[in-house]
C-alpha cells in the first residue's frame, strides 16, 4: 500500500530533518516496548517468586520511567509530525499562488477559488494525518516487529519462531488492503460526498420546491437515498473491513499460541516463568503498530486527495511564457490580432476562430456579439493574461508573445465583467491602479468615474473598508470604483468588458458618462451589450461563435 | 450539552435495538481482549507451578476461544457501528429537511449569504458522528471498565482502588482536559486559518486583476505575512495536540505498576494467590483498551457538539406561516389576484414595498418595474404566502390567502425566472416537479412552448439529460426557458415570471420574451422585470420605486 504520493515525497524534503527525527523516534520507542515487557516480567516473576517489594523498587521505577518516556515519545510524534505537515503545506500554498500570479493568471471562479484557498489552508489537518500520524506508525510498523522478535529469539527462541509463523499474515493482510479498500472505499466515500451535495441542492432550491408544493415528498426521498447508499455501503464494508480482522486475527492468535505453548513448557520445566511471561506481554506489541498502520492509513486518505488537488494545479502547464523584449508604447502604434485562433486546452470547439482586428491608436472599438462568443476570452488575449493558440498579437509589428508581460500590461487599464474588491479602504482599491497615487489623484480618479458622490456619502468616506467583510457595494457602485481605477492608471489601452451589464438604467447612464470621458486619448476596447454603450464607439465590430462577421463603421456619437 | 446530545439522538431516531446491539458488541470487543490477556497470564502463572497439565485444560479453551472470538466480535462491532452512523446520517438529513422545510425561504433568509448554506449541511453530516463517538465509547468504557475493577476487587480491594483511579483518570480528566485545551488552540487556529483563506480566495480570484495592475508582489506578501502568523501559531497549538495520548500512555504505565507493587507486596504477605500477581498486572494493562479511544473521542466530540448546537436553533424555529384552522376550499382558477395597499418587510428592517395596490384580473399581464432593492422579489414571496403583509392584503378571488391553505395559493401561481431553482438533475426531473406524473408527451409539448424543443432533441440523452448544478451546463437563456417549460407545466392560472431575462444579451432577452409570453397565452401574467423586453405587450405597466 503505496500511502505517498511521490511528488508529495519530493515536498518532503525541506523537513526531511523532522522526518529522521520522527524514525529515530521510532527506534527508541521500539526500544521502550522491548524495555516495558522486560521489565514488567521481572517484577512480576520476581513477586510471584515470594520477592518482597522493597527488592523490586529499581525495575518498578525503571517501569514507570518507560512508560514516561513512551508517552513521551507519542507527544513528541505529534508535535514534529504537526510541524512537518505545516511546513510542507505552507510551502505548497505560497508555490501555487505564485505559480498561478506568474504562468497562469487567468481567473479561477469564485467556487474553484474557494475550493483551492480551502484546500490550502485547512487541508493541514488532512495532511497531518499523513505526518503526525501515519508516518510515524511507518517506522513503528517496520521497527517494532523487527525488534520484538529479535529480542524474543534471546530470551526464547522457540516463541521467536512462532511469531516468525503468523508473519506470512501480513502479506495477506497487505494484499487485502490494496486489492479493496482503496478503490472500492474511495468509490463509497465519493458517493458520499455526492449525497451531501444531493442534500445542500435540495437544501438550496427549497423555496422552488415549496413553491410547487413538493416539499414534503423529499425529505422521504432523502431518506429513500441515504438509506439506499446505506445498504450498499455496509456491502462494501463488510468485505473491507475483512483485512483488519485478519491482521486482529494474528495478533489475537498469536498471543493464544504463545500463552498456549509458553505454559506447556512451563509445565514440563522447559522454560522460566520470567522470560515465558516476557515473551506473552511482547507477543500482543508484534502486531499493534501494523493495526494502528492500517487505521491510520484510511485517516490519511483525505491527506492524500487535498495534497493531490494542490499538486496537479502545479502540474498544470503555463498559460503564459515569460518574454523579455519591452512592447512599444500603445499610444502611437496599432494593436493587431493576426489570424488568432483560442482553445481551452482539454475543451471541445474553439473559442476564437481565425479572428483578425486592428486597433489604431486613440479608436474606440466596441466589440459585440451574444454570450459565450469569446468577448472576454478576446480580452484575456490582449491582457496577455493568456497566449493565442494559433496566430498572433501584435503591438507595431513587434509579437506581443516574445513581450514582457509585465511591461505590456503596464500600458493596460482594465475594468474585467465582475470587478474583485479586494478588502482594504475604498482609496487602497482605487490605488490598485497606481499605488503610489496621491489622496488628491485618487479622489480626481473617483470623481472623472462618477464615483465620488457615493463615497462621500459613505460614513467612513475614502476610509471606509469594503470587500470580504467590509461595507457591501451595489453592483453599479463597484463597477465605478473599477473604472476610477482604470482612470488613476493613466494607461494607453482601456479594455471594458460589460461594465453596464446588470446595472439599473441610471447607474448605466453614470457610468457610460465616465467611460466617455475616459476614452479621450486612449485606445479603447468596449466589449457591450448595450446600444447606449456602443454608441460610443467609433466601431462596432461583432463576434458570433468565435468568428468575427461585420466590422461596421459608425458615426461617432 | 447532555441535554442537547439526548435531543440530537433523538431527531436521529435511531432504533433502541441497534443501538443496543452495537453497545453489545462493542463492550465484547473490548472485553474479550482484556480477557484474553489476562487469562493468558494466569495461565503462565498457574502453569509455572508446574501443575499436572490437565488442570491447565479450561484456561487453556478459554485462552484459545478469545484469541478467536476477539477479532470476529470487533469485525461485528465495526459493521455494526458504521451501519448505526449511516442509519443516523439519513435520518438527521431527513428529520432536519422536514423542520426547516416550511420555514423556507423567509426565516432562511440568513443562510443565503456566502457559504453558510453549505456549512449548515456539513454540521448535519458531522452529527453522524455523534453515536459512533458520543454514545458508543464512553458505555463500553463504563461497562468493561467497572468489570475490570469489580474482578479486581474480588481478589485484591487495594489493587481494585488503584485500579479505578487509573481508569477514571484516563477516562474522564484526560479527554476532558484535551478536549478543553483543543477548543482554545482550535479557535486560536481558527481565526488565522480565516484570515488566511480569505485573503487567499480574494487573491486567486481577483489573480488577473494584480496581474494586469502589477500588484502581485504586494498581495503575495501579504499572504506570506499570513502564513507565517499561522505557522507560527499553529507550533503553539500542536504543543497541546498529543497531550492526551501521551498522558493516556503515561496513566496506563503508572497504573500497571502500582497494581503490580500492590499485588506482589500482598503476595509476599500471603493475602494473595502468587499465582495472581501476573494476571492482576495484565488485567490493568489491558483494561486501559477501554478508555484509550476516549480522548481522541471527546475532541472530536466537542466540534460535533458545536455543529449540534447550530443545527438544534435551526430546527427549533417555529415556522412563521401556518394553515389556517379550517382553510377555505381552493380559489376558483378564474380568480382576480389583489395586493390591497400591502407593506411588507423583513423583521428589524424598514419595509421594503410600502403601501403597493395591484389587481390582476384573470388573463391581464401586468408589468412590475423598478430598479434593484426596489422589492420586486419581495412581491413573489407574498403573492406565494412566503411572507406576510404587516400592513394591508393579499388576496385572491376578495378572500385573504391567510384564509387558505398554503397549498392552494402555491397551486394557484406558477413561478419561472431568475428566482426559480434548478435542481442538479436531469431535465425530465426538473420538469416533473411541476407535475410528477406528466407524461413524457406532455413534458415535449412545454419544452416545444418554451423553445427548448429542438435543442433537447439535439442531446444525446434527451431529456435525461443533466443539467448541473444549479443548472451550470445550460445557457442563461437555456436556464431560463427550463423553468418557464416547468411553470407551464404546472399549469396554474397566473405566471409569474421573475426577472426572466436577467444576465442575458438583447437578442436572446428578445426570444425569450417573445416565447415566454406567446406560451402565457389564456394565463394572467405578471411580470417582475428592471429591462425593457416584453413591456410593449403587456396590459399595464406597475412602476415601483426603490425605498
Amino acid at each position: 500500500m503505496s500511502a505517498l504520493d511521490p511528488r508529495l515525497v519530493r515536498r518532503a524534503r525541506p523537513v526531511r530533518r523532522l522526518l529522521a527525527l520522527d524514525a529515530a523516534l521510532g527506534v527508541a520507542a521500539a526500544l521502550l516496548v522491548l524495555a516495558q515487557a522486560a521489565l514488567l516480567a521481572r517484577v512480576a516473576a520476581r513477586g510471584f517468586a515470594g520477592v518482597p517489594l522493597a527488592e523490586l523498587t529499581l525495575p518498578l521505577v525503571l517501569l514507570v520511567a518507560a512508560s514516561a518516556g513512551r508517552a513521551l515519545l507519542s507527544w513528541g510524534f505529534e508535535v514534529v509530525g504537526r510541524r512537518a505537515a505545516s511546513d510542507v503545506l505552507s510551502q505548497l500554498r505560497l508555490d501555487v499562488v505564485e505559480r498561478r500570479l506568474r504562468d497562469r493568471p487567468a481567473a479561477l471562479d469564485a467556487v474553484e477559488s474557494a475550493d483551492v484557498a480551502t484546500a490550502a489552508v485547512a487541508g493541514v489537518d488532512a495532511l497531518e494525518a499523513t505526518f503526525a500520524r501515519y508516518l510515524p506508525q511507518l517506522a513503528l510498523a517496520t521497527v517494532v516487529p523487527i525488534a520484538v522478535i529479535a529480542f524474543a529469539a534471546v530470551i526464547d527462541p522457540l516463541t521467536a519462531g512462532l511469531m516468525l509463523l503468523t508473519l506470512p499474515l501480513v502479506p495477506v493482510f497487505m494484499w487485502l488492503v490494496g486489492r479493496h479498500t482503496e478503490r472500492r472505499t474511495r468509490e463509497r466515500w465519493e458517493t458520499l460526498a455526492r449525497l451531501s451535495t444531493h442534500f445542500l441542492d435540495v437544501v438550496r432550491g427549497l423555496p422552488t420546491l415549496r413553491a410547487y408544493n413538493r416539499g414534503a415528498v423529499q425529505a422521504e426521498r432523502i431518506a429513500a437515498v441515504s438509506d439506499d447508499y446505506r445498504r450498499a455501503t455496509m456491502g462494501t464494508l463488510r468485505v473491507a473491513f475483512l483485512s483488519g480482522t485478519v491482521l486482529e486475527l494474528a495478533a489475537t492468535m498469536g498471543i493464544a499460541l504463545v500463552a498456549v505453548t509458553v505454559g506447556v513448557r512451563l509445565v514440563e520445566g522447559g522454560l522460566g516463568f520470567e522470560a515465558g511471561l516476557t515473551v506473552l506481554v511482547l507477543a500482543p506489541e508484534l502486531y499493534l503498530p501494523l493495526r494502528n498502520l492500517a487505521a491510520q492509513y484510511h485517516a490519511s486518505a483525505d491527506g492524500r486527495a487535498v495534497s493531490a488537488r494542490l499538486l496537479d494545479l502545479l502540474d498544470e502547464p503555463p498559460e503564459v511564457v515569460p518574454g523579455s523584449r519591452r512592447p512599444p508604447d500603445v499610444r502611437a502604434v496599432p494593436i493587431r490580432l493576426e489570424a488568432v485562433s483560442f482553445s481551452y486546452p482539454g475543451r471541445l470547439g474553439t473559442v476564437l476562430d481565425r479572428v483578425h482586428l486592428e486597433l489604431a491608436p486613440g479608436e474606440t472599438v466596441a466589440l459585440v456579439g451574444p454570450s459565450g462568443s469569446g468577448k472576454t476570452t478576446l480580452a484575456s488575449l490582449l491582457l496577455h493574461l493568456a497566449e493565442p493558440t494559433s496566430g498572433r498579437i501584435t503591438v507595431g509589428g513587434v509579437d506581443l508573445a516574445g513581450c514582457d508581460a509585465g511591461a505590456w500590461r503596464s500600458q493596460i487599464a482594465w475594468v474585467p465583467q465582475h470587478p474583485t474588491l479586494f478588502r482594504g479602504t475604498v482609496a487602497d482599491t482605487i490605488r490598485l491602479g497606481d499605488a503610489a497615487a496621491s489622496d488628491a489623484r485618487v479622489a480626481e480618479a473617483a470623481a472623472l468615474a462618477g464615483a465620488a458622490e457615493f463615497v462621500s456619502e459613505l460614513p467612513g468616506g475614502y476610509g471606509t473598508i469594503v470587500g470580504d467583510g467590509g461595507r457591501q457595494l451595489s453592483a453599479g457602485q463597484v463597477e465605478r470604483l473599477a473604472l476610477a481605477r482604470a482612470f488613476l492608471r493613466d494607461a494607453g489601452l482601456v479594455i471594458l468588458d460589460e461594465p453596464t451589464a446588470n446595472l439599473d438604467r441610471r447607474s448605466a447612464g453614470l457610468v457610460e458618462e465616465a467611460i466617455d470621458r475616459l476614452r479621450v486619448g486612449r485606445t479603447v476596447l468596449l466589449v457591450a451589450h448595450s446600444p447606449e454603450l456602443t454608441a460610443l464607439a467609433d466601431r462596432v465590430v461583432t463576434l458570433t461563435a468565435g468568428r468575427l462577421v461585420e466590422a461596421v463603421r459608425v458615426v461617432a456619437a | 450539552m447532555s441535554a442537547s446530545a439526548a435531543r440530537l439522538v433523538e431527531l436521529a431516531r435511531l432504533p433502541r435495538s441497534r443501538i443496543a446491539l452495537s453497545l453489545l458488541l462493542g463492550t465484547l470487543a473490548v472485553g474479550f481482549a482484556v480477557g484474553l490477556l489476562a487469562t493468558a497470564g494466569y495461565l503462565i502463572s498457574r502453569a509455572a507451578e508446574q501443575p499436572p497439565i490437565l488442570s491447565l485444560t479450561v484456561a487453556i479453551v478459554l485462552v484459545r476461544f478469545l484469541g478467536l472470538a476477539r477479532p470476529i466480535a470487533r469485525y461485528a462491532d465495526r459493521l455494526a457501528s458504521h451501519d448505526l452512523a449511516l442509519r443516523g446520517l439519513g435520518r438527521i438529513r431527513a428529520a432536519v429537511f422536514e423542520r426547516i422545510e416550511p420555514l423556507a425561504p423567509g426565516q432562511l433568509d440568513g443562510y443565503r449569504r456566502g457559504d453558510l448554506l453549505a456549512r449548515m449541511v456539513d454540521d448535519v453530516d458531522a452529527l453522524q458522528g455523534l453515536y459512533v463517538r458520543g454514545l458508543g465509547p464512553p458505555v463500553v468504557a463504563l461497562v468493561v471498565g467497572a468489570a475490570c475493577v469489580g474482578v479486581t476487587a474480588a481478589v485484591l480491594p487495594a489493587a481494585a482502588g488503584i485500579l479505578a483511579l487509573g481508569l477514571l483518570v484516563a477516562g474522564v480528566a484526560v479527554p476532558w482536559l484535551s478536549a478543553a485545551l483543543c477548543r482554545t488552540a482550535g479557535r486560536r487556529q481558527a481565526v488565522a486559518r480565516g484570515a488566511l483563506t480569505a485573503d487567499l480566495v480574494e487573491l486567486l480570484r481577483g489573480a488577473p486583476e494584480l496581474v494586469v495592475y502589477g500588484q502581485e508582489e504586494g498581495a503575495l506578501a501579504r499572504v506570506r505575512e499570513l502564513d507565517r502568523e499561522l505557522s507560527r501559531s499553529g507550533r503553539r497549538d500542536a504543543l497541546v495536540a498529543g497531550i492526551g495520548d501521551a498522558l493516556t500512555i503515561l496513566v496506563t504505565g503508572l497504573t500497571t505498576a502500582a497494581v503490580l507493587a500492590v499485588a506482589v507486596s500482598a503476595s509476599a504477605k500471603g493475602t494473595l494467590d502468587p499465582v495472581l500477581v501476573a494476571t492482576l498486572a495484565l488485567l490493568a494493562l489491558a483494561s486501559f483498551e477501554a478508555v484509550a479511544p476516549l480522548a481522541a473521542a471527546a475532541r472530536e466530540l466537542s466540534a460535533t457538539f458545536a455543529s449540534g448546537s447550530r443545527v438544534l436553533a435551526l430546527v427549533d424555529r417555529s415556522p412563521a406561516i401556518e394553515d389556517p384552522l379550517s382553510p377555505l376550499p381552493a380559489p376558483p382558477r378564474d380568480a382576480t389576484v389583489a395586493l390591497n395597499g400591502v407593506t411588507a418587510g423583513y423583521s428589524g428592517e424598514p419595509p421594503v414595498v410600502r403601501d403597493l395596490r395591484l389587481t390582476l384580473a384573470p388573463r391581464r399581464k401586468i408589468a412590475l418595474v423598478g430598479p434593484s432593492g426596489a422589492g420586486k422579489t419581495t412581491v413573489t414571496r407574498l403573492l406565494l404566502r412566503f411572507l406576510d403583509p404587516a400592513a394591508g392584503t393579499v388576496t385572491i378571488a376578495g378572500r385573504d390567502l391567510r384564509e387558505y391553505a398554503q397549498a392552494d395559493v402555491r397551486r394557484h401561481f406558477a413561478i419561472a425566472g431568475q428566482e426559480a431553482y434548478v435542481f442538479d438533475s436531469t431535465i425530465r426531473e426538473n420538469l416533473r416537479l411541476a407535475r410528477s406524473e406528466a407524461s413524457d408527451a406532455q413534458l415535449r409539448a412545454v419544452l416545444r412552448r418554451a423553445g427548448l424543443d429542438d435543442w433537447v432533441a439535439s442531446l444525446p440523452d434527451g431529456l435525461d439529460t443533466q443539467v448541473g448544478e444549479e443548472g451550470s451546463h445550460l445557457s442563461g437563456g437555456q436556464r431560463q426557458r427550463l423553468t418557464l417549460a416547468r411553470a407551464l407545466l404546472a399549469d396554474a392560472p397566473v405566471l409569474v415570471l421573475d426577472e426572466p431575462t436577467a444576465h442575458l444579451d438583447p437578442a436572446t432577452a428578445r426570444s425569450v420574451m417573445d416565447d415566454v409570453l406567446d406560451a402565457a397565452d389564456g394565463r394572467s401574467v405578471l411580470l417582475i422585470t428592471h429591462r425593457a423586453e416584453g413591456l410593449e405587450r403587456m396590459d399595464e405597466i406597475v412602476a415601483l420605486d426603490a425605498t
